[in-house]
């Protein structure tokens, strides 16, 4: 389609006012203040200003990508519009807020936000100073489209990796520390903030090398090895993977551990709901439920503090388990006719059920009310107790690991073709024979079990279960999860859970704003990526069916080309 | 295909209908019992009822929102919670701002007409954007995508408006005016209640009466029964569509402040339940149905109320009123499963859902 050059710049003044308005956000609701003291590279590149300037970037690339009519020096020059109107926005609300004072409303408005946004000089050079630099980041984005597009994904990867480097600077250095005759080697990149400019610019220089250099032909040679040897080679890696997993927590220490924890937890819930909303296309609102009832479970039949029963974990844990699926199997009953959205809320309700149940003075003496179960017990294996988080990481992992297998399994089973054949079109599934009850009701209860296996080991974690951390935003967390990854893929679970788990975790600035975080990142994949980050080639197809046909070639074959 | 009653009946409906009947079983047993046991005077029966009312209509202008984008869209458009909580949470700075200058107590109707002003046009604001960037660019795409969208959009906006007015909680200032009660015999009537209600229902009056007798009411009814052939009469789709967010979202604005009379506190998780539970009266009443949403959150309102204590008083339990939420969630789970399409609804949610 060409386009006019008018229409150039108006969808760069709108671009511009879209980067303007993010800035802003970004700013008002205290993201860019409570990261300004974080520095990628020491003293020269804070996170909060990068922050500010990102929207412009992004934007940046984007509209370049998408205007390809034009002479080539129009593409900058609408990115340096974009920079400049996003500029222009920032400094007309600094200056607002030098004569109203917008912090009575927007508690982040604070004098510390302005000195940011200032860069701590006076109101004019500042403001020219602002729109300098929203330019530039507008301009530099814009011009990446020049690029190739290898050469552009190279550059733009290595900038992500830098500014993860930077962020995670103090725990790099604490894992870095324990290494012993390596530290010195690793250590100069680091400065007392963030990356050291040399260090940062080895680190961008040999990733984009990398990333550049693999692009390359070996890549396609890579998928050409005879059968036999990918075996092999798929052996090596497995083995090596599990080495390092292994190996993990006595290199990575306890606080790592500990995040690791979360992940595995994660992992396990997700790999179950990946079952249930990925594989079958049941969207489960309420997931948190079976997580509840799991720990709840073990904190029952083990806590010594309720007085019925006083198992061993391992011994409670095959109950946990069948009580979970079968929680599973009756909630799967009723809303087996649904589909959907009714599915979803009726879902969100059982969730909301279970919490308010366990919450209830009236299952007090059962389930212990707002107070919880105190003193559950820990797996113990003859009378060693896998107590701290170092232990508890291999019961997570083991957990991980039969859950992947399972789950992995099942994908390629008759019953996983039957779930994947429901969620694509019902009525032709049942049409050819599927039995709509079991296979739902198996892709609840086994989506259940996992979450409750996952709740069992947090309840021997925290050796306490409450049910004020039972809500609504656990399954969300677990929701956004798999959708990040990518639905119906068992690796996207992991990466899912790595990214929004993980991250958070480690890095405390950025906790406060997971949930702004989650919600935008489901709406931005929604609208452009809903596959996920670790598509599975299937969903692919299921929801770029149109695009791919358009682009010529069978379906099918383009899409599973397009996955290996 | 004619088939025995034995054939029909299938597990499923057994399962169901067994815990229907313990449920109706507790109810009864309950009520009786409490009913039975005298604890509380017809005077306080009267009270709880009013305030469920008073609940109900503010519910009935949330579950508007649900019903009409549903009724257009066929999409549950999850965020509208939080368009329910933006307008009262950005309105109470207008609120404070007039308390400050006295303005609330030297024009009360006026500055209540203006601090309901402000929180519905934000409201409406919040949901035409949404509708524009997360919902629009999404209508053809599977079930699925709009509506882990509106989920993500939920939360987006749940935290973005914590972190622009803080996670704090702000309360609206009281007006004099609305403070304390008409007595009717030994009955009290609370004004905020008696206000509440009539608002609500001077609104809904006027809603439905610009879906049914405005012009482009009619044309939300004719993109609402087929949007493609609507558009080749000449409709513009998306315009209607546009006015059918905004006019929920006005509502919904409104209700905030309704809401924020009876609980004069807003935070930014305020919108969560009140959403769920006007969706439940959404559905209870037969979701895309305006008179629909009006009835179910009017029961949805009394039933929640007055049910704890009426139903699970009796039976020994204690503190019933913690289980308020859960006896809308019961409701909930329960109408979907046994009649989805709700007291007054078409038989759209077996044909669409």
């Amino acid at each position: 389609m060409a386009r006019t050059d008018r229409s150039i710049w108006r969808q760069a003044l709108n671009a511009g006012i879209v980067a303007g308005i993010v800035s802003l956000l970004l700013a008002l609701v205290g993201m860019v203040e409570s990261f300004e003291a974080r520095d990628i590279i020491h003293e020269l590149v804070p996170m909060g200003q990068l922050l500010l300037v990102a929207p412009p970037f992004v934007l940046g690339v984007g509209t370049a990508r998408k205007l390809t009519a034009g002479r080539a020096i129009s593409r900058p020059l609408a990115g340096l519009v974009i920079g400049l109107v996003c500029g222009v926005v920032l400094v007309a609300v600094r200056l607002i807020g030098e004569a109203v004072n917008l912090r009575e409303v927007f508690i982040n408005a604070s004098p510390a936000l302005y000195e940011g946004l200032d860069f701590g000089r006076e109101l004019l050079p500042a403001a020219l100073l602002r729109l300098a630099a929203s330019g530039a980041a507008g301009l530099a984005g814009a011009s990446l489209a020049l690029l190739g597009n290898r050469l552009r994904n190279a550059l733009l990867q290595a900038i992500v990796w830098l500014v993860l480097l930077g962020l995670l600077r103090d725990l790099m250095v604490i894992v870095i520390n324990r290494w012993g005759p390596i530290t010195p080697l690793l250590r100069w990149m680091f400065a007392q903030r963030g990356l050291t400019p040399v260090g940062a610019a080895s680190v961008f220089v040999v990733i984009s090398a990398l990333v550049f250099l693999r692009g390359g032909p070996k890549a396609a040679a890579k998928a050409a090895r005879p059968p036999g040897r990918q075996r092999v080679v798929s052996l090596l890696t497995i083995g090596s993977i599990t080495a390092v997993l292994l190996l993990l927590p006595p290199v990575l220490g306890t606080f790592f551990s500990q995040v690791l924890d979360s992940v595995g937890l994660y992992i396990l819930m997700g790999l179950g709901l990946n079952i249930v909303v990925g594989f079958a296309g049941l969207l489960d609102l309420g997931y948190v439920a079976f997580y509840a009832i799991g720990a709840y479970t073990m904190g029952v039949f083990t806590s010594p503090e309720l007085g019925f029963f006083n198992l061993t974990w391992f011994q409670a844990l095959p109950i946990a388990l069948v009580v979970s699926a079968f929680a599973g199997f009756i909630l799967g009953l009723p809303v087996l006719k649904m589909r959907g959205d009714y599915l979803a809320i009726v879902t969100l309700g059982f969730g909301e059920i279970v919490r308010l149940l366990a919450l209830s003075d009236w299952l007090r003496p059962w389930l212990g009310g707002s107070q919880g179960i105190q003193r559950i017990q820990q797996p113990t294996i003859g009378s060693y107790v896998l107590g701290n988080q170092m232990q508890l990481y291999y019961v997570f992992l083991a957990g991980c690991a039969i859950a992947a297998f399972v789950a992995l399994r099942l994908k390629d089973s008759r019953l996983g073709r039957a779930w994947m054949a429901i969620r694509e079109d019902e009525d032709v599934a049942v049409a050819m024979g599927i039995p709509p009850v079991a296979t739902k009701l198996m892709a609840f209860a086994v989506g259940a079990t996992f979450s409750g296996l996952g709740g069992s080991i947090l309840a021997a974690q925290l050796t306490s279960v409450y049910a004020h951390s039972m809500t609504f935003i656990v399954s969300i967390n677990v929701l956004s999860l798999i959708i990040i990854g990518g639905m119906g893929s068992v690796p996207g679970v992991i990466v899912g859970a790595l990214a929004l788990i993980g991250l958070p975790e480690l890095l405390r600035e950025f906790a406060e704003f997971r949930y702004l975080v989650y919600g935008a990142v489901l709406v931005g994949m929604m609208l452009t990526r809903p596959e996920g980050l670790a598509p599975e080639a299937r969903r692919r197809l299921e929801l770029h069916e149109e695009e791919l046909i358009a682009a010529g070639g069978e379906p099918a074959t383009v899409a599973v080309a397009a996955a290996e | 295909m004619r088939r025995t009653w034995r054939q029909r009946i299938t597990f499923t409906d057994v399962v169901i209908w067994g815990i229907g009947l313990a449920i109706a079983a507790v109810v009864v047993v309950g009520t009786i019992a409490t009913l039975r046991s005298g604890k509380y005077t017809p005077e306080a029966w009267f009270d709880l009822a009013l305030s469920g009312l008073a609940l109900g209509g503010v519910y009935a202008l949330i579950a508007l929102g649900y019903t009409l984008v549903y009724g257009i869209l066929r999409m549950i458009n999850f965020a509208h919670s939080e368009v329910f909580m933006s307008g009262p949470f950005t309105a109470v700075f207008v609120a404070q701002a007039l308390n400050r200058a006295g303005t609330i107590d030297s024009h009360p109707v006026l500055s209540l007409l203006l601090i309901t002003l402000v929180s519905a046009s934000v409201s409406c604001l919040i949901a035409v954007l949404l509708e524009r960037i997360a919902y629009r660019p999404l209508r053809t795409a599977p079930r699925l995508v709009p509506l882990i969208t509106a989920i993500g959009a939920s939360f987006f906006l749940q935290y973005a408006f914590r972190g622009l007015y803080g996670s704090g909680i702000r309360a609206y200032p009281t007006l004099d005016i609305l403070d304390g009660a008409w007595n009717i015999g030994t009955f009290r009537v609370f004004r905020t209640d008696v206000v509440i209600i009539v608002s609500a229902m001077v609104m809904m009056l006027v809603l439905y009466a610009i879906v049914q007798r405005t012009k482009i009411g009619k044309a939300m009814r004719a993109v609402s029964e087929d949007k493609e052939v609507a558009s080749l009469m000449g409709i513009d789709v998306d315009r209607v569509i546009v006015v059918t967010f905004a006019l929920g979202g006005f509502s919904a604005g409104v209700a905030g402040v309704l809401y924020a009379l009876a609980f004069p506190v807003v935070n930014f998780y305020m919108g969560f339940i009140p959403g769920l539970k006007a969706f439940t009266a959404a559905v209870l009443g037969g979701i895309g149905n305006v008179p629909g949403a009006f009835l179910g959150a009017m029961i949805l309102g009394v039933v929640e109320s007055i049910g704890p204590n009426l139903f699970l008083d009796g039976l020994g339990v204690p503190a019933p009123n913690q289980l308020k939420d859960l006896v809308a969630f019961v409701i909930l789970v329960f109408i979907l499963i046994i009649r989805p399409t709700g007291i007054l609804g078409e038989r759209l949610a077996q044909a669409k859902a």
